[in-house]
């Protein structure tokens, strides 16, 4: 290969490398230091509402009330720790209903498999915001829920389900379902079932097989499939906002409000950041067990 | 074949209930002839009528439309050569940064990226003067950007699984890497390019949440006007257009799946 060529070659590959990199510097990375530099300002009503960074001697004019504001005020920690909460539920109820699910679908003969996997994943493909407003018919004061109850005669007046926690709950629940049963279903698939076999002829019963064999095996799809649930149901914010009452808040919430409603960049950028530390740990497992699944699989 | 036990199987027909019969009760009400929505008041198809004669609904389908091509079309292409990096490039300076920046949009809550992305452009403005204006070209942007990361992934994940001797046989023969990638790699990697747009674009079109952090004054997507009717309640032409897209969207699905499974028997 003569050098010419050889030289123009790595012109190319320069730019194969540099093209997608440059754009997330600036359009993913850079963003994160901005947030952090206006989560040192201070709000003023201006355009934009936030103080420079440099004052007029050109030193730089640092403020951490933001972050004291949201120590000290008892709402923040109180919707941190809801979202907390509320994620955890969501994920406890997604693992305990997408487990059987997913061992199901990878127990199932081939032809039926193909099926049920695509009714799992066909609901990614359907908008988002029009399944969680599916849960407004059915859990109305007047919804299909309340409804049939009504029919079937076990309340005599609606009972109030929608613009509660529990419609945050369920809702949660409902859209991130999927995210849970992919990997779990593509660690048991992996499985060898003869290990369980084994364990039952060695005369395990079926529980004991369960626990011992089974879901220390499922482990890596169980830690990815709750990873994958928690972590965008902890910033959610169409579900609470449709589904869930006034009080009911999650801080994806109050983050949209503090910077739509109340205009306060610098305080809802400081929200921003807190949750993005709160998120820290789980985001870095994930990308480690999705790192050493691509291994595996390759 | 396996028996499954009762607990699997009831299991399994109440998930498949619970993720589906929400679906079909909004298709059931978009029939519905009253205006309150949750009453039944005999079989009607006036609300989709009503949908076809509703420019603002047509004009936000449109914008988001375009959107959802062009950030997939943006979003194909940087995530191919991504993808194309982190497969077959071996180590280089800033690997794992890139890696990184790679895998994080896609696991972001929606707020966080909607937030810094609208700061970006405000501070952008400030230091530039563009963008003057925030709207097709902002949501665009951001978009293409989370979009790419998944592009990326299923385009390294098919690079992965492949095996490298074409390439290696190719250059062998005197090809130069470049005409190699053309000739050899980009063929091969043509089914995940298109998944990878297909996503991209369905991705675009459903994102309500960073569109409305960076869009503009009269730049009103699909979902941010679906948005701003059902934050009132259910409403029944939001029940049609719900209907149109449900079953398209299976149609299609419907189709990829039985084309796919044709292609995939073993012959």
């Amino acid at each position: 290969m003569s050098a010419v060529s050889s030289k123009r070659d790595q012109v190319w590959r320069n730019i194969a490398v540099a093209t997608p990199y440059l754009w997330l510097l600036v359009f993913f990375l850079a963003p994160f230091a901005i947030i952090l530099k206006i989560s040192l300002a201070d709000p003023v009503i201006a355009q934009p509402p936030f103080t420079p960074t440099f004052d007029d001697q050109g030193r730089i004019a640092a403020s951490v009330d933001s972050f004291r504001f949201l120590l000290t005020d008892k709402l923040y920690a109180i919707t941190y720790v809801r979202s907390v909460v509320m994620a955890a539920a969501a994920t406890i109820l997604c693992l305990a209903l997408g487990f059987p699910m997913a061992y199901g679908i990878a127990r199932s003969s081939a032809s039926v498999r193909s099926l049920l996997l695509l009714l799992i994943v066909l609901p990614f493909w359907i908008s988002f915001l029009l399944r969680v407003y599916a849960w407004m018919g059915l859990m109305n004061n007047y919804g299909v829920i309340n409804n049939f109850l009504m029919w079937l005669g076990v309340i005599d007046s609606p009972i109030q389900i929608m613009y509660t926690d529990f419609a945050v709950f369920v809702g949660l629940a409902y859209s991130y379902l999927p995210f849970m049963i992919l990997p779990l279903y593509a660690t048991l698939e992996r499985m060898d079932i003869s290990l369980v076999e084994a364990a039952q002829d060695l005369g395990a019963s079926r529980t004991r097989a369960f626990w011992d064999v089974t879901w220390p095996l499922a482990k890596p799809g169980v830690i990815a499939g709750c990873l994958l649930v928690f972590i965008p149901a902890m910033g959610e914010y169409v579900i609470p906002y449709l589904l869930g009452g006034p009080e009911s808040l999650l801080i994806g919430r109050v983050l949209f409000d503090e910077f739509f409603v109340n205009r306060d960049w610098p305080l809802a950028s400081a929200v921003a950041i807190v949750l993005l530390i709160l998120l820290v740990v789980p985001i870095v497992l994930l990308q480690r067990y999705q790192a050493r699944d691509q291994e595996n699989t390759a | 074949m396996n028996r499954q036990s009762r607990f699997v199987i009831s299991v399994l027909s109440f998930g498949y209930a619970f993720l589906y019969v929400p679906l079909i009760l909004v298709i059931v009400y978009s029939f519905n002839d009253s205006r309150i929505a949750t009453i039944w008041g005999g079989f009607s198809t006036r609300w989709y009528g009503e949908l076809l004669r509703n420019d603002q609904i047509l004009d936000a389908a449109l914008l988001s439309l375009t959107i959802a091509a062009t950030s997939a079309t943006g979003a194909t292409i940087l995530g191919t050569m991504a993808g194309l990096v982190l497969a077959r490039f071996g180590r280089f300076k800033g690997r794992t940064l890139f890696a990184g920046m790679i895998s994080s949009p896609m696991v972001m809550p929606e707020v966080i990226t909607g937030l810094s992305l609208l700061l970006l452009f405000v501070t952008l403005q400030q230091l530039t003067g563009w963008p003057a204006q925030r709207g097709f070209s902002t949501i665009t942007i951001a978009h293409t950007t989370f979009s790419m990361a998944y592009v990326a992934v299923i385009v390294q994940s098919r690079l992965v699984a492949m095996d490298e001797s074409l390439e290696e046989a190719a250059m062998d023969l005197g090809g130069r890497p470049l005409r190699v990638v053309f000739d050899i790699t980009l063929p091969l990697i043509a089914p995940a390019m298109v998944a990878g747009w297909l996503l991209s674009f369905t991705l675009s079109l459903d994102d309500l949440v960073i569109a409305s952090f960076v869009s503009g004054p009269g730049s009103t997507t699909l979902p941010m006007y679906i948005f701003s009717k059902v934050k009132l309640g259910v409403s029944p032409d939001i029940n049609a257009l719900a209907t149109i897209i449900i079953v398209t969207v299976s149609i299609g699905v419907a189709i990829a799946w039985l084309v796919g499974r044709h292609v995939n028997k073993p012959r």
